[in-house]
């Protein structure tokens, strides 16, 4: 039985108040009105002295405007269209607010990156343990627990996410623009791209959609583990056969789910743009990020020596997958890239534009080599995979990078081209890292680490490559 | 020196794997296992080393990449430049998207052709060569190991019975 260690149950906790503070210094410090607006934004044209160079080099609207007002005031532009929330080429006050949308948005995008990246984590982990379940594996029943503890963050991460998505509905930010548009052409706020999409982008069905969505996950999640805590206390094989059934229908039901989760939560972001592929790819983002926490959380686990039985060979099985799924996810990735990038249609190479050429270019290739080719090259060797530290080391970096992978899916469409990573996203990393390490540890508390009553457990104990 | 060897036949190969491990645990030399098909944990048993094969195995993918690379600029950019999906800017790092199939292909092509080529020649096993295999019997059921006669020839012959080898015989190495 694991019990939550002090220090870490206090390590969470700091992580968790540190990170409320600066998810609050954000929400303190965003500009309230245009007024705002316009002053930081000369601020820090101030501050960059004779900026004007490299400012005229920067393929961005939002700088060159500056340029525009602080060069000439274009007063008749101001009594047009104020409300054009798009502000694409729009007037000077129309742009304003646009800005001011963004430099709002930003402490909500640091919030709902690593809300999204550890509840998905946590799905994923069930999708994993699942799929363990659906092929009755037979080397991984020892680490049945730890994935079963991961999982454990789906509840209040879901509450989490359903209320944001409720404030967004409500109008509380601008994360999601088409909420904002509308589909009548003589509105004010008409966009094109709702005429054909308003039947599914609208905010009733956005929300009754994520209640099925986290209901799904949390239902199942439930149902998983009561039967698999019934086969253990009764030690009867007919909750071992259910356990499969359920696995079965829930990657089933989970896969469908999934695909328009991300629609939803994550391309809707973006929403005059779209992609196929895209929640296949979120999905290889998530899944190898949960296998990595899984390994992380199996290796602390063993270093504290409640896991006696796991041995090298799991840790290597583990690696395995974290190396697959990283080749895995950069075929998804390339997939959609290419094809998009190859065929240079206006639509479509507006998501890539601000991300390959624009101001997320070192996020963009940056995560692209750590998702890619560190894994590639450092978990290729055989036998590096079977040494805790080295597979620690690589598990920290493919995280790292698949939380910039989100960041740079959401980022671009919500704050824009000025990105920041400062107190703001840094805090609501904490906090989350924080809630999650808080929440997975004390679901592990919730029963023995050694599911004794599973058939194969033998065969997982003798497990040796 | 003697240039004797005994073979000892067994059909099945579990038995075979404990008696590979008996007769190295009495420090006898085995020299080669003849099986019909591959016994998982016998290269461990019998301590041979592990195999190298990975290792060239990534040099030449590498090697590969790098004629893709050289390949593809030389055709694409350099002796005929080619305007790539309505992006001429004839520079191989901003066209490499379109290349990356080839460069994969490549990759994966050198790679498995010269590691089969590689394992064909570290096995012997090339054209007009005959199989050195002493019994035929091991292509279909049966497991043959094959011992240096080191000493006691007796004394070998009653471990590999006591082993459940159905059939021992000494020849002379050739």
């Amino acid at each position: 039985m694991y019990t939550f260690s002090s220090r870490l149950k206090t390590f969470s906790l700091v992580l968790i108040i540190i990170g409320a503070l600066g998810i609050g210094y954000g929400f303190f410090t965003a500009p309230k009105t245009v007024d705002d607006v316009k002053a930081m934004m000369h601020n820090a044209e101030d501050s960059h002295g004779a900026a004007t160079a490299e400012h005229t080099e920067v393929d961005d609207h939002a700088s060159k405007d500056v340029h525009e007002v602080t060069g000439a005031i274009k007063g008749e532009h101001a009594t047009e269209n104020d409300h054009e929330a798009a502000g694409e080429h729009g007037d000077d006050a129309g742009h304003y607010e646009h800005v001011l949308m963004q430099a709002q948005n930003r402490p909500w995008t640091a919030i709902y990156v690593p809300m999204i990246f550890f509840l998905l984590i946590s799905v994923c982990a069930l999708v994993y343990y699942a799929i363990q379940r659906a092929a009755s594996a037979g080397w991984s029943p020892l680490l049945f627990r730890v994935m079963e503890g991961v999982t454990g963050y789906i509840g209040i991460g879901s509450l989490i996410v359903l209320a944001f998505l409720v404030a967004s509905a409500m109008h509380g930010n601008h994360m999601f623009a088409w909420m904002y548009a509308s589909a009548d052409p003589t509105a004010a706020n008409f966009d094109f791209a709702m005429e054909t999409k308003d039947w599914w982008l609208n905010i009733p069905g956005f929300l009754i959609r994520a209640v099925i969505y986290v209901s799904i996950w949390i239902g199942f999640r439930h149902f998983i583990l009561k039967n698999s805590r019934l086969q253990d206390e009764s030690g009867d094989l007919k909750y071992f056969k259910r356990s499969f059934n359920l696995s079965v229908v829930f990657l089933v039901v989970f896969l469908v789910s999934e695909l328009f989760m991300a629609f939803d939560w994550l391309m809707s972001i973006d929403h005059h743009w779209f992609s196929q592929l895209y929640s296949f790819y979120v999905f290889a983002s998530m899944f190898v990020s949960a296998i990595t926490v899984i390994a992380l959380v199996t290796i602390y686990l063993r270093s504290r020596g409640f896991l006696p039985q796991v041995n090298d060979s799991h840790i290597h099985d583990l690696a395995k997958y974290m190396f697959a799924f990283s080749i895995f996810w950069t075929y998804l990735w390339y997939a959609q890239f290419m094809l998009q990038w190859y065929a240079n249609i206006p639509e479509e190479a507006t998501y890539f534009y601000p991300r390959l050429l624009g101001e997320y270019q070192p996020l963009f290739i940056g995560m692209l080599i750590m998702n890619f080719v560190f894994p590639i090259l450092v978990l290729m060797n055989s036998d590096y995979k079977r040494i805790p530290w080295f597979v620690v080391l690589a598990g920290l970096i493919i995280l790292t990078g698949h939380y910039l992978d989100v960041f740079v899916m959401v980022a671009p469409g919500t704050v824009g081209s000025h990105w920041h990573f400062g107190i703001p996203e840094i805090g609501a990393l904490l906090f989350f890292a924080g809630l999650f390490i808080f929440v997975v540890f004390n679901s592990l508390t919730k029963a023995p680490l050694l599911p004794k009553e599973n058939p194969f457990i033998k065969e997982s104990e003798v497990f040796h490559y | 020196m003697s240039s004797k060897v005994i073979h000892a036949l067994y059909d099945d190969d579990d038995v075979l794997l404990n008696a590979v491990k008996e007769v190295r645990a009495a420090h006898h030399h085995i020299d080669e296992v003849y099986t019909p098909f591959p016994v998982h944990g016998l290269d461990k048993a019998m301590g041979i080393p592990p195999t190298r094969l990975a290792i060239m195995a990534f040099i030449f993918g590498v090697t590969g990449l790098a004629f893709s690379i050289w390949f593809l600029n030389n055709i694409m950019i350099v002796d005929w430049p080619q305007n790539i999906g309505g992006k001429p800017s004839f520079s191989f790092l901003e066209n490499m998207p379109a290349f990356v199939p080839v460069m994969f292909e490549m990759t994966v092509f050198f790679s498995a052709h010269l590691m089969v080529i590689t394992f064909y020649m570290r096995s012997k096993i090339w054209p007009f060569q005959t199989a050195d295999n002493p019994d035929p019997r091991t292509t279909d059921d049966k497991f043959l190991m094959e011992v240096a006669v080191d000493g006691n020839e007796d004394a070998l012959i009653a471990l590999l019975e006591k082993t459940g080898a159905e059939e021992i015989s000494v020849k002379e190495k050739h």
